[in-house]
């Protein structure tokens, strides 16, 4: 009996570990595609930020995850129905790094997350007023199974719980049918605007104490129809 | 010997896949919501904020106490129009359910407004712009913009209004609180699907 037992617990074991990498290299798993809107000849606004809680107005989090709420004594979203959610509050740039408004970004994790689809979802939204132009709200599910595998797991592997490289991907994997944030003006020149909306990251660093050392966001948003595009909107090429 | 290992390792496999699939990742804590039916005005919903308690932020130039203490707003002359908050949000029963965000802009080149987001994590968020002026002197009400999940196919409103303590023995008790509350209904639609037929004629 106890024979058997000696290789039932090895097998589980190597069955387990065979379990893990075929998720991790699961060739099933959501890529970062080439955002639709990275080839579209509509008019298009960029809008930057930094990835860096440290570099936001307002960050805040359940505080008990690796990346601390910034300033230090913000409140934390410690009560149950908000302790998988956190906000950031940050400065908006346009394509010319001039500020261009203030952004709020509410996270939840979605329940919708199935690791075996390479889905790692977020459901989350912007709510963005730019300076002298309006504002708008952007709703979309993210998805940072990607980023989960590339980079966070690769700092935890690595010996000096540290990542460095050069890593960009599309976050938006919805509720639009090509992988697109939905996009809806309400004031200003955005009045009336339904539209449609792409977030991707640039990491560059990461540490497993920190979260995010060296990041950067940036939206970009169809805004065809319901407003002119100006000259600092223009992405640069 | 060889069997038995071969054995465990399709266990090991299939036991993990199966664990990872079925055994929720993600389980968001829910309130049960309090909601009433108003005659012919859809759903009513009653939210608020204890002030300062559920106050996380007050982004706005010149502070001299910013609230979180370090908070450091953009210095550039552009953002002197813009006031933001943010606020935890209460149910009717007391208990948070959400975040939410107030912005207020101040700007020549734009209609001035004040702008609502409720991030309810359970069930959904929306978005609300009002005028800045009251609409009765007490009470400003703004029409819902977008609404996300739960609230997708919703139209209507939401007011906003302040409400003083008036409870001096109190000394632990808010200064007073925001009260929010929101009159929803289901936007209508032509698609009626085959199954709501059945069942009507049923």
């Amino acid at each position: 009996m106890i024979r058997y037992v000696a290789a039932l617990l090895p097998g589980i074991a190597l069955g387990v570990l065979a379990a893990a990498a075929l998720l991790y290299f699961n060739p099933l798993a959501a890529r970062n595609p080439l955002s639709p809107l990275s080839v579209s000849n509509n008019n298009i606004l960029s809008l930057g930020y930094s990835g860096v809680p440290t570099d936001s107005i307002v960050y805040t989090n359940n505080g008990e995850s690796r990346v601390q709420p910034h300033p230090e004594k913000v409140r934390e979203l410690w009560e149950a129905p908000i302790r998988h959610s956190e906000v950031l509050v940050t400065v908006l740039t346009d394509s010319r790094n001039n500020p261009a408004g203030i952004g709020i970004k509410f996270s939840s994790d979605s329940e919708d997350t199935r690791i075996v689809n390479g889905e790692a979802l977020v459901d989350s939204v912007w709510h963005i007023h730019l300076l002298e132009r309006g504002s708008l709200f952007v709703e979309q599910t993210e998805n940072y199974w990607n980023f989960l595998r590339k980079i966070v797991l690769q700092a935890h592997l690595s010996a000096s719980n540290h990542w460095k490289g050069v890593w960009n991907g599309n976050m938006t994997v919805g509720p639009g049918a090509l992988g697109t944030a939905a996009v809806t003006g309400a004031t200003g020149e955005f009045a009336g605007l339904e539209s449609e909306a792409v977030e991707a990251l640039h990491a560059s660093a990461y540490s497993v104490a920190q979260g995010p050392v060296a990041m950067e966001g940036r939206l970009t948003i169809d805004i065809t129809g319901n407003a002119e595009l100006t000259a600092s909107d223009a992405p640069e090429r | 010997m060889l069997k038995t290992l071969i054995f465990g390792f399709l266990v090991g496999i299939v036991g993990t896949i199966a664990a990872v699939y079925f055994v929720p990742v993600v389980d968001q804590h829910r309130e049960s919501s309090v909601i009433s039916v108003s005659p012919n005005g859809g759903n009513t919903e009653s939210f608020h904020i204890d002030i300062p308690t559920d106050r996380i932020m007050v982004g706005a130039p010149k502070q001299s106490e910013p609230l979180p203490p370090g908070l450091r707003w953009p210095e550039e002359e552009q953002f002197d129009g813009v006031r933001v908050e943010l606020f935890k949000v209460r149910n009717a029963r007391e208990a948070v359910i959400g975040v939410a965000s107030r912005m207020v802009a101040d700007s020549d080149q734009i209609e001035d407004s004040i702008e609502w987001v409720l991030h309810i994590p359970a069930r959904g968020t929306f978005y609300v712009t009002m005028p800045a002026e009251p609409a009765d002197g007490i009470r400003r009400v703004g029409a819902l913009r977008a609404g996300t999940r739960e609230f997708r196919p919703m139209q209507g409103e939401l007011s906003e209004r302040w409400v003083p303590n008036t409870d001096d023995d109190d000394i632990d008790a808010p200064d007073g609180h925001i009260e929010l509350v929101t009159s929803f209904v289901g936007a209508f639609s032509d698609n009626v699907t085959e199954s709501a037929v059945t069942e009507g004629g049923s």
